[in-house]
């Protein structure tokens, strides 16, 4: 199979085959738009840091539905008789709302406010009445520290950064912000429960190879704000998530902290020059985020580090690299050589038989024990050197 | 086509492979020559179809030496000069992935029950269900849409005439989140509207501008009354014309291709209709894709087509692993394997979906969690197959409490052949692989054709035959569909070893053999592509193949590259409860058909 790539070579020359994103020097845009119109709080040009509130909002209140003539045993047609407060009315949490007295007293029923806020709807069809809670203010933070690069009336700005760069391939969790703190010292090292320690809170903690689940248990407890780690096993995503999932959306997760593994499932030592990056970032301010959409239209997750520096961005260089040649260092991301780092010996134009008994187009690669085998060309990622 | 025409390229957008096929006329016959594959470009850096398209292109000019792209990269050459180019350039598309789709409805437990039933019928993933009153707010009900993206959005509630503020508050919900597609800018969302009647002029306001807005009737009229042919109907539409025709990219492509752009279970829908047409037959055929799983039922001419959206070997392989419970893969399995690392392996593909098996137990495991998708999506044809097809169905409270499904009118014994297509079928490394997936996924009964699509091209010969019908069943019948066998099987259970059938077969060379087979194994017998055999077969007490229990069958029965397989071990088909001898089975039938030596 052919690769995606961006030139015409000769016969199988060399391939492009996309890898996740791992930068020193990335320039990053981020939106950051409220979910309804709003008042935007920011100017082009201004500095933000990251918890620097760029929008805000007030968000009308949750509704809810009480079944008045159900509670009350009143026909619907006259519930409205039996409400004490009445469309528009505001009331404050514990309030008498409605209330039936029959039978000369014998038979009392109430129905007080859950809530603090006001009445919507009383329907003399269904006998229910729409109670709305007063507005909730909403704001939204810049997420990253940089400067306001776009401002959009109502909906938000767009922040622009420049800042170390780390896509994951999978991650749990939604947006935190934290410094890098490094628990183990190498990238195939386990983050086990007793790396995890006190002055982890409020930091985004560097593993290597897997996060054990007493470990996730107890970066929570101490208060961390996420984990960077190779990978995780699926056992452990399960308990924490409390159920299976089925194709990969996530981001939304209530689960107190985020994390992304940047290799996949499993124990797999953490890709050298990932590590070495965070590693070399440590008490930096961070962003992270694990929201991940693994189908078309593909999101990953992400870990920013931004410089303090804006003169750094000369150093930005370009995402792409001109494929895969001989001498290229590849990751391979299927079995039997699943994490190795690997480096192209020789990109064969004719398909191989590899064990399956398929043929399909390969790369040979030197491992680092310094065997030479072959790799279908669809199990490996390059790696930008 | 033109009589001089000689060059014909199509190309199916996969959701995670692109696929050209070239063929060409040799004398007065078009035949297939050569295929080249390359990852579909949907996603970044990329977001463009057409680089996937122009790579698989370039790997069939490198094969064949014969030039299809121009030099400025940018197009398909056309015509053929003589020298350079094809005659005829078409395409099919499955590029936008699973169809995933929010569900909103007024209570829970009513309205949106239905709306769900309504949607995973019609082959989607739902994503959420919003309702007013599932306790989140509004603002975490707009966050949870923009954030989902979906691709297309249901709303349902009210009953006609009854509550109107609360439909209206939904609908105002996703008005308000206006939904970002992941598929392309300029795309309008499709939104079925599905509720009380009288909130229709309100929902065209809001939505008609900026989406792509299809009213129908309300699915639940009353409270006792449920219809959801429409909306499941609505549904298939919005897939094929809004969802999978926005991958990036898709707009150049139009400009590329000689006739307008099918979706790939249109064009693997048609091949199936060829093939039920060319043969005459009951056809129950499935295309096992990346994210999804079409499977099509050509029964006394009535043609059915469900989407599982939600189940696929690389997107959607950890949904058939949570769908089917990991030990229903476990037990297609003849090792031991951890299921931690199990679980690992198939999430890993999941997040990687394209790398491909390297290794025999790797492989093994794709083949295990393939006939899982396959017997999950038989099923769910068989909820859309029905019996009262064509006739609102009206489901009572009293059905809805009882959770019955309608009749379906899928039973194996009455279908004459099984296709199968998709990229694992027609690229596993022996074609008997295929036969024996689709044999314990679907269960055939009786006597049944198992045919394969050869190197993946059916809907390919499908887009190609509104072209040109001729050309296509040329192509179709010398090189796509490959004859694997004939599956004969019994319906019923006996104890293990226990006398199946006696079999007489005059083979083709004039011999006879006479056979006996025993509950529990599968033989193979060979027979020839293009051979024919006659079949006399006496099932023993309890066990029938097709003309009642213990009732004898004449039959001509067709070879094919594996031959003839007698599968006596019954139907339903169960695997042993126990470990060792589940694996020990497995084995059995494994080593009797030669599947992976």
């Amino acid at each position: 199979m052919v690769q995606p790539t961006e030139k015409r070579g000769a016969k199988g020359a060399h391939a492009y085959t996309p890898g996740l994103k791992i930068k020193r020097v990335e320039v990053v845009n981020k939106e950051r738009f409220l979910p309804i119109e709003g008042e935007v709080l920011v100017n082009v040009g201004d500095e933000v840091a990251f918890d620097t509130v760029v929008a805000r909002t007030e968000i009308p209140g949750d509704a809810a539905f009480l079944h008045i003539s159900e509670i009350l045993g009143v026909d619907p047609c006259d519930v409205e008789e039996f409400m004490l407060k009445k469309v528009g009315d505001s009331f404050e949490k514990g309030e008498l709302l409605a209330k039936c007295v029959a039978f000369w007293g014998l038979i009392k029923k109430y129905v007080h406010a859950p809530f603090s806020g006001h009445v919507e709807n009383i329907s003399g069809l269904s006998g229910q009445v729409i109670i709305r809670e007063n507005d909730i203010p909403l704001e939204i933070d810049s997420y990253v520290k940089g400067e306001v690069k776009e401002v959009i009336p109502k909906k938000g700005a767009v922040i622009e950064t420049t800042a170390a760069f780390v896509q994951g391939i999978f991650g749990i969790g939604g947006e935190n912000n934290g410094e890098i703190a490094v628990a183990v010292s190498s990238p195939d090292e386990i983050l086990t429960e007793d790396k995890i320690r006190p002055d982890h809170k409020g930091k985004i903690i560097l593993g290597g190879s897997l996060v054990t689940g007493e470990a996730y248990l107890e970066a929570i407890k101490v208060g961390a704000k996420g984990i960077v780690v190779g990978g995780m096993g699926v056992e452990e995503l399960i308990a924490i998530l409390g159920e299976d999932i089925g194709v990969a959306i996530t981001g939304e997760e209530k689960i107190g902290i985020t994390v992304i593994i940047t290799e996949g499932f499993g124990e797999l030592p953490m890709a050298q020059r990932t590590f070495d990056l965070v590693s070399s970032m440590e008490g930096r301010m961070s962003s992270i985020n694990g929201a991940t959409q693994i189908r078309a239209g593909v999101l990953r997750p992400e870990l920013i580090i931004p410089y303090d520096d804006p003169d750094i961005v000369e150093e930005y260089s370009e995402e792409f690299s001109d494929g895969m040649r001989r001498g290229s260092v590849l990751r391979v991301i299927r079995k039997p050589y699943f994490g190795e780092i690997t480096r192209v010996t020789d990109l064969p134009v004719e398909l191989q038989k590899v064990e399956t008994g398929s043929m399909v187009r390969v790369v040979e690669v030197k491992l680092r024990d310094g065997r030479i085998v072959i790799v279908p060309r669809a199990n490996v990622e390059i790696i930008e050197e | 086509m033109g009589e001089d025409s000689r060059f014909i390229l199509v190309t199916d957008v996969g959701s995670t492979t692109t696929k050209a096929r070239f063929f060409t006329k040799k004398g007065t016959e078009w035949r297939y020559v050569v295929s080249g594959e390359a990852p579909t470009t949907v996603e970044k850096p990329y977001e463009d179809v057409t680089k996937g398209v122009l790579n698989a292109v370039r790997e069939i000019e490198e094969l064949i030496g014969h030039r299809l792209i121009s030099e400025n990269n940018d197009s398909i050459l056309q015509p053929y000069d003589g020298e350079k180019g094809v005659d005829l350039y078409c395409t099919t598309s499955s590029a936008g992935g699973g169809l995933q789709m929010m569900v909103g409805g007024v209570v829970k437990d009513i309205t949106a029950a239905s709306a769900n039933r309504a949607v995973l019928g019609a082959g989607a993933i739902v994503m959420d269900i919003l309702t007013m009153d599932d306790g989140r707010r509004f603002h975490e009900k707009i966050s949870r849409i923009k954030n989902l993206r979906p691709d297309m959005i249901l709303i349902a509630g009210g009953t006609d005439g009854g509550t109107v503020k609360h439909v209206a508050n939904m609908a105002e919900i996703f008005y308000a989140a206006k939904p970002r597609p992941r598929l392309g800018e300029g795309y309008r969302l499709p939104i079925i509207y599905a509720g009380n009647v009288n909130v229709r002029d309100h929902i065209k306001e809001l939505f008609e501008d900026e989406f792509a807005l299809i009213v129908i009737d309300n699915i639940r009229p009353t409270l006792n009354q449920e219809k959801i042919e429409h909306a499941r109907h609505a549904v298939h539409e919005l897939f094929m014309d809004h969802v999978m025709s926005h991958a990036p990219g898709y707009l150049k492509l139009m400009k590329w291709t000689d006739i307008e752009i099918m979706p790939t279970p249109a064009g693997e829908g048609i091949a199936m209709q060829l093939l039920a047409d060319g043969y005459n037959a009951n056809v129950l055929g499935v295309g096992l894709g990346g994210a999804t799983t079409n499977v099509y039922s050509i029964f006394d001419g009535r043609f059915v087509r469900s989407v599982s959206a939600n189940l696929g070997m690389s997107y959607s392989i950890s949904n058939v692993c949570k769908e089917t419970g990991i030990d229903n893969i476990i037990r297609w399995l003849p090792f031991e394997k951890d299921i931690g690392d199990l679980q690992c392996e198939i999430k890993n593909k999941m997040i990687r979906p394209t790398t491909i098996p390297q290794t025999l137990d790797d492989l093994i495991i794709e083949h295990a969690v393939a006939r899982e998708a396959l017997r999950l999506g038989l099923e769910h044809h068989k909820t859309i197959a029905t019996r009262l097809k064509g006739i609102t169905v009206e489901r009572t409270v009293g059905d809805l409490l009882a959770q019955e499904l309608e009749d379906t009118y899928i039973d194996l014994m009455n279908f004459d052949i099984i296709c199968g297509t998709g990229g694992l079928l027609s690229h596993a490394p022996k074609r008997v692989q295929s036969l024996l997936i689709l044999t314990d996924a679907f269960q055939p009964e009786g006597i049944m054709r198992i045919f394969q699509d050869s190197v993946f091209m059916m809907p390919h010969l499908g887009v190609l035959s509104t072209v040109d019908d001729k050309v296509a069943w040329q192509i179709f019948e010398k090189d796509c569909l490959i004859s694997l066998g004939t599956v004969i099987a019994p319906r019923g259970r006996l104890k293990e070893g226990a006398e199946v059938m006696d079999m007489k077969l005059d083979m083709p060379d004039g011999t006879v053999r006479e056979e006996g087979f025993s509950f529990g194994e599968i033989t193979k017998i060979p027979l020839g592509i293009h051979e024919e055999a006659h079949a006399e077969i006496h099932p023993k007490r309890g066990m029938d193949l097709g003309m009642g229990p213990g009732k004898t069958v004449n039959a001509t029965v067709h070879g094919g590259v594996v031959g003839l397989v007698i599968d006596s071990r019954g139907r339903p088909l169960m695997l042993p409860e126990d470990s060792i001898q589940r694996k020990a089975k497995l084995m059995e039938w494994f080593v009797a058909l030669s599947m992976y030596e």
